[in-house]
């Protein structure tokens, strides 16, 4: 790939993403973080006004490890996402409009209104599916990995999970079958440092979940989740292990969310400081554009011409989900079977 | 009784109920995700970590599998746990736990051993979550012997039923509808128990006998107002327990009213209502039958995310009021 061509470093002082991108794809990335960011803003929005029901996790903070991981990956490569998945669905190609037609209950969404949040999907793009379940994608990334592996295709596959999910019986039985089976899986642990109101610090006995690698004998890397180059470098590094067939990797990716773990949430477990921190000095968003600035790559009407396209990009998604028809109640049982009963 | 009766809601009466069971025995304490600072994903547990503190009242990792073993060992060896699911659905992970080893382990021993455990399931539809947060699976285990199973569909009764399931023996598995948490009714206050095995006559009737469990019994209970308006006479049976089934209750009331629905959100077939069914069907209130029986369940579908077909899942006040008219009617 082309390599940013303006900036005060050069070479093997720039950051990875320098060296392996060029400025037009590295504003695309900013795009798209921008893109989720604005997604989860203006679904809160809708929640808030009840065009969207139920409950949704959030991903603002995240963007940077949503987004480096999906960066080396093609468009044919597979993930597994999260309850917190808005991120990762976008990060691998979809369409925010059908996101949130989904997200609206309509049948334009990418379940035809049957999944939600919880479960949006865009297997067209690779993204097998949200997940309601903690854990339930990982054991399932797996198995797409032993397709890939049999069927001798260049795919790998990527399971996002966070920190709480390593505590379930899914990952270890999951990790350890990746890895006696040499399969081309990435395992990546969004470390957020909560599972809905518990600590890792509480939840789990080592200090890093990559320290769990070791028992599973692949490589377990630790990166800042904020750091869109960080954590782009080491999805390369994973991906091409995998496609080498090499074998699984486990990444943990250390971030924060910057809002409540769900719609219902009076916040008591962790600080005021502690969240203000996170939200002004270590903005992924806010990191990763000064970056840019700096290095050249964009310049402030650039930022604020992403800024406007984005804007605009929302606005159409959610007026194209508002108008979009709801699923008749007559088809009820439509999708339950593949040939109807 | 005569303990004062102030009203609480459903959430709080079991909140109260645990509080009095750990005030009474040492060896009770409540084990389950997010229950300590947070309160619990409902609120259930709410600020009883305060008053107890975070040996007894224990958030554990997401470790369902591992959450409920430990709650089983702790059981058989003399503690008195309470392990609270996030959602019934996570039951599916736990199986292991519950179906081999709480409900099994006294048997496969001779005796030597009971598993006092008690599990609490918030269950059902209706809060928008989806296929993986809103299932009714108390059938499941209402399958196995070994295990009881409860649905208190009152305050009252889930307070008095979570007490009778901490004095229990044996492993105690309750389901509470999350619509019901917020649902207020009359509570006595301090210790009082209401028995696990016996289903409760909500509303005496001649025409017709609604059998229903947990939140359906509120809403038989409304469908049989507006029948009463058009001269049917509803009698509105609350099961209360699934396992071991009070089918007694149902037997009597079926004699004196000769005719049968069964109402409950779990998906219809294989389930509550076919049970129900199946114990008039092989007794002698099978004569008694003026028409068919009839089931109103969850349809054949995972619970949908879009509101409307979500609604459209599960028997409503209108569709218990339509089987009921067309059962005495004749039309069915
Ligand atoms: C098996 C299972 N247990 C519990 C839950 C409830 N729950 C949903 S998200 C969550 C916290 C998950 O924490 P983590 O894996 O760290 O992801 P994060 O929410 O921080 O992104 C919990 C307890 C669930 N959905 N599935
Ligand atoms: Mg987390």
């Amino acid at each position: 790939m082309a390599q940013a061509t303006a900036g005060k470093e050069t070479g093997a002082n720039l950051p990875f993403i320098y060296r392996e991108y060029s400025p037009e794809q590295l504003r695309q990335a900013l795009h798209k973080m921008y893109l989720i960011r604005r997604f989860e803003e203006g679904a809160e929005d809708s929640y808030t006004r009840g065009l969207i029901h139920g409950t949704m996790h959030l991903s603002i903070g995240q963007e940077a490890s949503a987004m480096g991981i999906c960066m080396p990956l093609t468009l044919d490569d597979q993930i597994t996402s999260t309850h917190r998945g808005h991120g990762h669905c976008i990060a691998k190609g979809a369409e925010v409009a059908k996101m949130f037609a989904e997200f609206f209950g309509k049948t334009t969404g990418y379940c035809r209104g049957r999944g939600g949040s919880m479960h949006i999907a865009d297997v067209t793009t690779g993204n097998l599916g949200a997940n309601g379940i903690v854990g339930g994608g990982l054991p399932i990334a797996v198995g797409a990995a032993l397709t890939a592996k049999r069927t001798k295709s260049e795919r790998v596959v990527v399971s996002f999970f966070g920190d709480g999910a390593n505590n379930e019986g899914a990952f270890h039985e999951a990790l350890n079958m990746a890895s006696i089976w040499k399969l081309p899986v990435i395992f990546v642990c969004e470390n957020n440092g909560y599972g809905m109101s518990t600590s890792t610090a509480r939840s789990t006995a080592v200090a890093n979940i990559a320290d769990r690698a070791s028992a599973y004998a692949m490589p377990g890397v630790i990166v800042d989740g904020n750091n869109l180059s960080e954590v782009a470098e080491a999805s390369h590094e994973a991906v091409k292990r995998a496609r080498a067939g090499e074998g699984p990797t486990l990444i943990e990716s250390k971030t924060y969310r910057h809002r409540g773990h769900s719609k219902s949430d009076r916040n008591r477990y962790r600080t005021k400081e502690e969240i203000e921190d996170w939200m002004t000095n270590r903005d992924p968003i806010m990191l990763y554009e000064t970056q840019l600035q700096e290095f050249g790559v964009i310049d402030q009407a650039g930022i604020e011409g992403i800024r406007e396209a984005v804007r605009q990009e929302i606005a159409d998604a959610i007026e194209f989900a508002k108008t979009s028809p709801s699923p008749e109640i007559a088809n009820l049982e439509r999708y339950v079977y593949t040939e109807p009963l | 009784m005569d303990q004062p009766v102030r009203e609480l809601s459903y959430a709080q009466a079991i909140q109260e109920a645990m509080a009095i069971a750990m005030e009474q025995d040492e060896r009770v304490f409540l084990m389950g995700e997010d229950i300590g600072v947070y309160g619990g994903a409902f609120q259930v547990t709410g600020d009883l970590v305060e008053r107890f503190g975070a040996d007894r009242v224990i958030d554990t990792p997401i470790s369902e599998l591992g959450g409920a073993g430990v709650a089983v060992g702790a059981a058989v060896t003399g503690l008195r746990p309470i392990f609270e699911f996030q959602f019934s659905d996570f039951a599916t992970l736990a199986m292991e736990q519950i179906v081999n080893q709480a409900a099994k382990m006294r048997y496969m021993l001779g005796g030597a051993v009971s598993v006092p455990v008690v599990m609490r399931f918030p269950a059902g539809s209706g809060t928008g979550a989806a296929a993986q947060h809103s299932q009714s699976l108390e059938a499941w285990l209402g399958h196995v012997p070994g295990l009881k199973v409860i649905q208190p569909a009152t305050p009252h009764d889930a307070k008095g039923m979570l007490l009778a399931a901490v004095a229990d023996p044996d492993p105690v598995m309750i389901f509470e509808h999350k619509l019901l948490y917020k649902m207020k009714g009359p509570v006595p206050e301090g210790y009082y128990t209401v028995p696990i095995g016996k289903a409760e006559i909500r509303r005496q009737g001649r025409d017709l006998t609604i059998v229903a469990t947990s939140i359906m019994v509120h809403k038989a209970l409304d469908a049989a107002e507006t029948l009463e308006a058009e001269g049917i006479d509803v009698e509105v049976v609350d099961l209360r327990t699934i396992r071991p089934m009070d089918t007694q209750t149902v037997i009597d009331s079926v004699k004196k009213t000769s005719r049968l629905l069964c109402v409950y959100e779990g998906v219809k077939t294989l389930g509550v209502g076919a049970e129900v069914s199946a114990a008039i069907a092989e007794s002698d209130a099978f004569d008694f039958l003026d028409a068919p029986i009839v089931r109103l369940g969850g349809a054949e579908t995972p619970i949908p995310y879009n509101p409307e077909l979500e609604k459209a899942t599960v028997p409503q006040v209108p569709d218990i009021i339509k089987a009921a008219r067309d059962l005495v009617s004749g039309r069915r």
